[in-house]
């Protein structure tokens, strides 16, 4: 068989996440690009309890729990730490959901990438505070239901840019992912390895029971998000240079909105308005990336 | 490495919480309720449900056909879902 993603597998089977788990997912694929090479740090989320009780793990690698508003500075530390051992081959990865990084690990972030730590942060985006039981986080997307944020009152402001922030400092390397292009995901994956200083990958990973989804839907609904440009793929280099990973024709909105249970309460009105803020985003992105052109061109040359 | 870990004592205890073993332990079938059942004649062996499932409960045998471990599969679906060939339905476990 011609595998499209690496064959080795680093996560093992038993773990405790719920059926059809697109965080899961996300680090089957994230281990089998990083190699066993790797140390992560893991800030209260599902992960906690996907890895397992004490003394199993799911993992296969030195695995680092940590208060929740750290996991970006203890993976600064422990890189510090290999540094002056002179390993500077391992890989330090903090993996963090989007509550652990949107808000509440936020500072410590920004501290690490404002330091330009040799670390790979990536957030893993079930999009809510799924682990205590789906509260709304600030990458929780305008629309939905949480329960936090109940169907007459459902959440008014849009999902925070992260990556937008991360370019503001300009990081190195940033980009986002979805769990269903795993290829994409791996090759960017490699290039944030190749890349020295900080690193930050932003990747969508679906959550049955928080969406109130079927479990069979999940890999369908991530790419979805990305067909109807509510999720674009996309890179950003030097804080500046932006690039569309792919650019697929857009589905109608409403095929990625009606199998979501958080969407039912939407009328046809608020899905529009929906669609009017994703088509705004997009288009930004696209101008983005299209004034970004000559810099690749160069490069390409070089 | 998939053994249960039993200690006699609790000075047989490691002196900070470690990972002595793995998950694999957990034999999550049990929390299935539907089974993936792979139709041979239509498979392509492309390995697309291989690369979906998230419990790692798929591997590709020497005729490149995928193998369900019924030890760990959850039943999620996603493998039937995403197989382009409608290969693999979900049926009722008893
Ligand atoms: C300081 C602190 N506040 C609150 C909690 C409780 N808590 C544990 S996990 C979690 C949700 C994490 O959400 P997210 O980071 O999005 O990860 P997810 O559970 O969705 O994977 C919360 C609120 C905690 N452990 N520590
Ligand atoms: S609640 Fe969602 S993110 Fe958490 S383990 Fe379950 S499916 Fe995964
Ligand atoms: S049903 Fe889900 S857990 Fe079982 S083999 Fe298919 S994808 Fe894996
Ligand atoms: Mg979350």
């Amino acid at each position: 068989m011609k595998y499209t993603i690496p064959e080795q597998e680093i996560m093992c089977s038993g773990h405790k996440a719920c059926q059809g788990c697109g965080a899961t997912l996300a680090m089957r694929y994230a281990l089998k690009a990083l190699g066993p090479k790797t140390i992560l740090t893991l800030p209260a989320c599902c992960w906690s309890v996907i890895d397992g009780p004490f003394p199993y793990s799911a993992v296969g690698v030195p695995l680092f729990h940590t208060a929740f508003e750290t996991a970006a500075a203890v993976a600064s530390g422990i890189r510090a730490g290999l540094d002056m051992r002179g390993d500077t081959e391992t890989n330090v990865v903090a993996w963090a959901g989007d509550g652990g990084t949107f808000d509440i690990g936020i500072q410590a972030l920004s501290g690490t990438v404002e330091r330009n730590d040799n670390v790979i942060y990536i957030c893993y985006d079930n999009e809510a505070y799924m682990n205590t039981g789906v509260q709304r986080s600030s990458a929780t997307p305008w629309g939905a239901v949480t329960t936090t944020t109940p169907a007459r009152h459902f959440k008014q402001e849009r999902k925070k840019d992260m990556i937008g922030i991360m370019a503001a400092h300009s990081i190195p390397y940033t980009a986002s992912a979805s769990v269903a292009y795993p290829e994409d995901f791996i090759r960017k994956l490699n290039i944030a390895k190749e890349t020295p200083g900080a690193k930050f990958i932003h990747i969508l990973a679906s959550c049955p029971p928080g969406w109130k989804t079927a479990p069979e839907l999940a890999i369908k609904l991530a790419r979805l998000a990305v067909q109807t440009h509510v999720f674009p793929l996309y890179e950003i280099y030097e804080g500046r240079y932006y690039k569309l990973s792919m650019d697929p024709k857009k589905k109608p909105l409403i095929d990625y909105i009606k199998p979501q249970g958080r969407f039912r309460h939407l009328t046809e009105e608020q899905v529009a308005e929906m669609d009017k803020q994703v088509d705004e985003r997009y288009d930004r992105l696209k101008e983005q990336a299209e004034r970004s052109k000559s810099w690749f061109e160069a490069k390409k040359e070089k | 490495m998939s053994e249960e870990i039993k200690w006699e004592s609790q000075s047989d205890m490691p002196l900070m919480a470690m990972s002595l073993g793995r998950m694999t332990v957990n034999k999550t079938g049990s929390w299935r309720n539907l089974r993936p059942v792979l139709d041979k004649e239509k498979c392509i062996k492309c390995g697309i449900c291989w690369k979906f499932c998230p419990d790692v409960s798929i591997s590709i045998d020497e005729e490149d056909y995928p193998v369900v471990n019924l030890d760990f599969c959850k039943g999620c679906g996603i493998c039937a879902t995403e197989c382009p060939k409608d290969a693999i339905e979900m049926v009722k476990e008893e």
